[in-house]
C-alpha cells in the first residue's frame, strides 16, 4: 500500500470514523497553561491547578453534554487529572461514549526571513510521547498548523514546511495508535475577500494532502480540522450560505473521499456564527463525501466561562449554557439547527483577537 | 479561486457531467494512424484513409451503440471526416447526444538517464490547436501519460515529468473550451502484485492531483482516465471483486470528489474482463463520491473488428457486435451486468501486448 498500514489501522480507521458520528463532535479542551491564563483572566479567576481542574470538570459532568461529543481534545496536564469523586476524567469520558483526545504540538516558532511567518514544533520524541498518551487512554492528537494571508503570504516556504510537519506527526500518531486532527489553520487576520481566503484554503489543502501522500499517513484514520472559507476580519460578513458554499466547495477540490470526517475550527467566530455557518454546510445540496462537523475550543466555551466566572454558585447555570451550544452544534451537523433558539446574547460575541497566538 | 476560471467554465463544467451521465461512457477511436494500421494489419485490411474512414462509419452508425455513449475520442483526421452521406461525423455523434473528443498529444519520447521512462510530447502550440478543434466541433480532449512500474520504476522524475505535463495540457484545454481527461496510464507489465500497483497509483494520482492544483485546473471540468488497479500481466489473475477493492480504495485516497467522473481505460483486458472489472466497482457499497464508467477502446472494438475483417458484407454483424459490448458496459456503469453478453469473436480474448505503444 502507499498507506502505511500498521498494527492499529483497524482500531485507527474505527476511531476515526466513530470521531465523525453525524450529531456528535469534539469540544477542544486543550487549552494550554499559558492560553487558559489569559481565559481566566478575563473573568478574574486566578490561573491556578485546582481552578484549571474546576473548568474542565464543569465541562465534562455538564447533564446531557457528553451525549452531543464524540471526542474531547485535552492538553497534558488534564490527561492526568481526575473529578472531585476521585475518578479520572479520561476514564469519566470513554464511561460516556467520549474519546479522549491529546494536544501535541509545542507551538509555533517563526521561520527566519519571513513576515511572520511560523513553523510548528513537536516532532521530538513524539513517537514516544505518544505510546505514553495512549496508554493514558488518549485515542486521537491535535497539532495545530498556522499560515496567514498577506501581499505575499503564505509564502511557498510556510506552506511546504506547515504541510511536511503535519505529516511527520501525523505518520508517527499512527505508528502509536493515535487518530491524528490534521490542522493547517489559515488564519482570517486581514482584508482579504472570501475569494482570497478560498484560493488560498485551496492551495494549502493541496500541499497537506500531497504530504500525507508522501508519507504514507492512512488517510481512512486521520481527520481534518481546517478554517472555514469566510472574508478576512477587516472586511464585510456575508451569510452562512455564502460561507458554506465556498467552504465546501474548497473541500471538494481537496480532500479526498477516504477521510471520514471534517471538524472545524472555528476561529474568532461568536459562538452563534460558527453554528449557523456549520449548519449551512450540511444543509447545502452538494455531494459531501465526508461528514462535516465542529471541533470548537472558544465557540464552545465562551458563554459557560462568562457564566461560571470561577464561582461554584454558578456551575448549575455554566453546565445549562454550555449544555445549549453543544446541543446547537450537534444539531449544526444534521443540518437542523434553528438560529437564534438559545437567545444568549454572549453567543454572539465574536471572539477574534487579531494575531491570535495559542 | 485557487482554480483558473475561462469563459468556458460553465460549459466545461456541464460538458464534463454529462459525459459522466451514469448509464453512459466513452469510446476511444482515437487510434493514430500508424496504430491503427497495427489494428487493420491483424485482420488484413490496408491501411488506407477510406478504410480508416469506413471503420469509423461503421463504429458511429451502429445502431443503438450512441445511446450508450456520452462522447467518442476521436484522432485529427476523423475530426474532419465524413459519412458516406456526405455528413460530418461530428454532427453524427453531437445530433446523438455524443460528445466529440480529440486526442491532443503527440506521442511519448523517453526521458534520458532512466530505465525507459517516457514522458509525453504536444505543449507547444496546443493552445491554437485546441482553439481549432474547438470551431471543428470538439468539446473535450485526450491525453495520454505513461508510467510503468519495475524495480526503481517509476521513478521521482516520471511522476514529475508526467503529472506536470498532464497539469499544463489540462488547464490549455480549459483555456479553449476543452474538457481535458487526464490519463496517468500505469502499464500492467510486470510481475508485481496488485498491492504494488495500488501503491504506485496511489502515488502518482496523488501527484497528478497536487500537479493540477498548483496549475489551477478547475476539477469540475475535467475526467480521470486511470488505470484499473490489477496484479501485473505476469502475474496471477484475481477476481473482478478484488480489482473493484483496490481500485475504488486508491481513487477515495486521492481523487477529490469535484471531479465528476472517472472514465477507466482498459489497458490490455479483454473486452469481458474490463466489463465484469467496471461492473463489480459499481456494485461495490462504499464512498463513490465520482461516477464510475468507462473509456475503452481495444475492450470496445476488438471483437468488431474481427467480425467486420474490412468486408462490406460482415458491416451488420459487425455493428451489432459493437451495441452488444457497449450495452454491456452500460450496463457496468450502473452495477447491473449480469455477465450474459452474447460473447463475439475475441471477446473473451486478453488484448495485452508487451510495453504496448500507441
Amino acid at each position: 500500500m502507499s498507506a502505511f498500514v500498521g498494527k492499529y489501522a483497524d482500531e485507527l480507521i474505527k476511531t476515526a470514523k466513530y470521531i465523525a458520528t453525524p450529531g456528535k463532535g469534539i469540544l477542544a479542551a486543550d487549552e494550554s497553561t499559558g492560553t487558559i491564563g489569559k481565559r481566566f483572566s478575563s473573568i478574574n479567576v486566578e490561573n491556578i491547578e485546582s481552578n484549571r481542574q474546576a473548568l474542565r470538570e464543569l465541562l465534562f459532568t455538564s447533564p446531557g453534554a457528553l451525549p452531543c461529543l464524540s471526542g474531547v481534545i485535552l492538553f497534558e496536564e488534564t490527561l492526568y487529572q481526575k473529578t472531585s469523586d476521585g475518578k479520572p476524567f479520561v476514564e469519566f469520558l470513554q464511561e460516556n461514549g467520549v474519546i479522549p483526545g491529546i494536544k501535541v504540538d509545542k507551538g509555533v516558532v517563526d521561520l527566519a526571513g519571513t513576515n511572520g511567518e511560523t513553523t510548528t514544533q513537536g516532532l521530538d520524541s513524539l513517537g514516544a510521547r505518544c505510546q505514553e498518551y495512549y496508554k493514558a487512554g488518549a485515542r486521537f492528537a491535535k497539532w495545530r498548523a498556522v499560515l496567514k494571508i498577506g501581499a505575499t503570504e503564505p509564502s511557498e516556504l510556510s506552506i511546504q514546511e506547515n504541510a511536511k510537519g503535519l505529516a511527520r506527526y501525523a505518520i508517527i500518531c499512527q505508528e502509536n495508535g493515535l487518530v491524528p486532527i490534521v490542522e493547517p489553520e489559515v488564519l482570517t487576520d486581514g482584508s482579504h475577500d472570501i475569494k482570497k481566503c478560498a484560493a488560498v484554503t485551496e492551495t494549502v489543502l493541496s500541499a497537506v494532502y500531497k504530504a500525507l501522500n508522501d508519507h504514507h499517513v492512512l488517510l481512512e484514520g486521520t481527520l481534518l480540522k481546517p478554517n472555514m472559507v469566510t472574508p478576512g476580519s477587516d472586511s464585510a460578513k456575508v451569510a452562512p450560505e455564502v460561507i458554506a458554499e465556498y467552504t465546501v466547495t474548497a473541500l471538494r477540490r481537496t480532500v479526498p473521499p477516504a477521510v471520514p470526517g471534517i471538524v472545524f475550527l472555528s476561529g474568532g467566530q461568536s459562538e452563534e456564527e460558527a453554528t449557523q455557518n456549520l449548519n449551512a454546510m450540511n444543509k447545502l445540496d452538494l455531494l459531501k463525501p465526508w461528514t462535516l462537523t465542529f471541533s470548537f475550543g472558544r465557540a464552545l466555551q465562551q458563554s459557560t466561562l462568562k457564566a461560571w466566572g470561577g464561582k461554584k454558585e454558578n456551575v448549575s447555570k455554566a453546565q445549562a449554557t454550555f449544555l445549549v451550544r453543544c446541543k446547537a452544534n450537534s444539531d449544526a451537523t444534521l443540518g437542523k439547527y434553528i438560529p437564534g433558539a438559545s437567545g444568549d446574547s454572549a453567543a454572539s460575541e465574536s471572539l477574534f483577537v487579531k494575531g491570535y497566538s495559542y | 479561486m485557487s482554480a483558473f476560471t475561462s469563459k468556458f467554465a460553465d460549459e466545461l463544467i456541464a460538458n464534463a457531467a454529462y459525459i459522466g451521465t451514469p448509464g453512459k461512457g466513452i469510446l476511444a477511436a482515437d487510434e493514430s494512424t500508424g496504430t491503427i494500421g497495427k489494428r487493420l494489419a491483424s485482420i488484413n485490411v490496408e491501411n488506407v484513409e477510406s478504410n480508416r474512414r469506413a471503420l469509423r462509419e461503421l463504429l458511429f452508425t451502429a445502431p443503438g451503440a450512441l445511446p450508450c455513449l456520452s462522447g467518442v475520442i476521436l484522432f485529427e483526421e476523423t475530426l474532419y471526416q465524413k459519412s458516406s452521406d456526405g455528413k460530418l461525423f461530428v454532427d453524427i455523434l453531437k445530433e446523438g447526444g455524443v460528445l466529440p473528443g480529440i486526442k491532443v498529444d503527440k506521442g511519448t519520447v523517453e526521458l534520458a538517464g532512466t530505465n525507459g521512462e517516457t514522458t509525453t510530447q504536444g505543449l507547444d502550440g496546443l493552445g491554437e490547436r485546441c482553439k481549432k478543434y474547438y470551431e471543428a466541433g470538439a468539446r473535450f480532449a485526450k491525453w495520454r501519460a505513461v508510467l510503468k512500474i519495475g524495480e526503481n520504476e517509476p521513478s521521482e522524475l516520471s511522476i514529475h515529468e508526467n503529472a506536470y505535463g498532464l497539469a499544463r495540457y489540462a488547464v490549455i484545454c480549459q483555456e479553449n473550451g476543452l474538457v481535458p481527461i487526464v490519463e496517468p496510464e500505469i502499464l500492467v507489465d510486470g510481475s508485481h502484485d496488485i498491492h504494488k500497483c495500488a501503491a504506485v497509483t496511489e502515488r502518482v494520482l496523488a501527484a497528478c492531483y497536487k500537479a493540477l492544483s498548483d496549475h489551477h485546473v478547475l476539477l469540475e471540468g475535467t475526467l480521470l482516465k486511470p488505470n484499473m488497479v490489477t496484479p501485473g500481466s505476469d502475474s496471477a489473475k484475481v477476481a473482478p471483486e478484488v480489482i473493484a477493492e483496490h481500485t475504488v480504495r486508491a481513487l477515495q485516497r486521492t481523487v477529490p470528489a469535484a471531479v465528476p467522473a472517472i472514465v477507466f481505460l482498459s489497458g490490455g483486458q479483454s473486452e469481458e474482463e474490463a466489463t465484469k472489472n467496471l461492473n463489480a466497482m459499481n456494485q461495490l457499497k462504499t464512498k463513490k463520491p465520482w461516477s464510475l464508467s468507462f473509456s475503452f477502446g481495444r475492450a470496445l472494438q476488438q471483437s468488431t473488428l474481427k467480425t467486420w475483417a474490412g468486408k462490406e458484407e460482415n458491416v451488420k454483424a459487425a455493428q451489432e457486435a459493437l451495441y452488444v459490448r457497449c450495452k454491456a458496459n452500460s450496463e457496468a456503469t450502473l452495477g447491473t451486468y449480469k455477465g450474459d453478453a452474447k460473447l463475439g469473436d475475441g471477446a473473451a480474448e486478453s488484448l495485452h501486448v508487451k510495453d504496448y505503444k500507441y
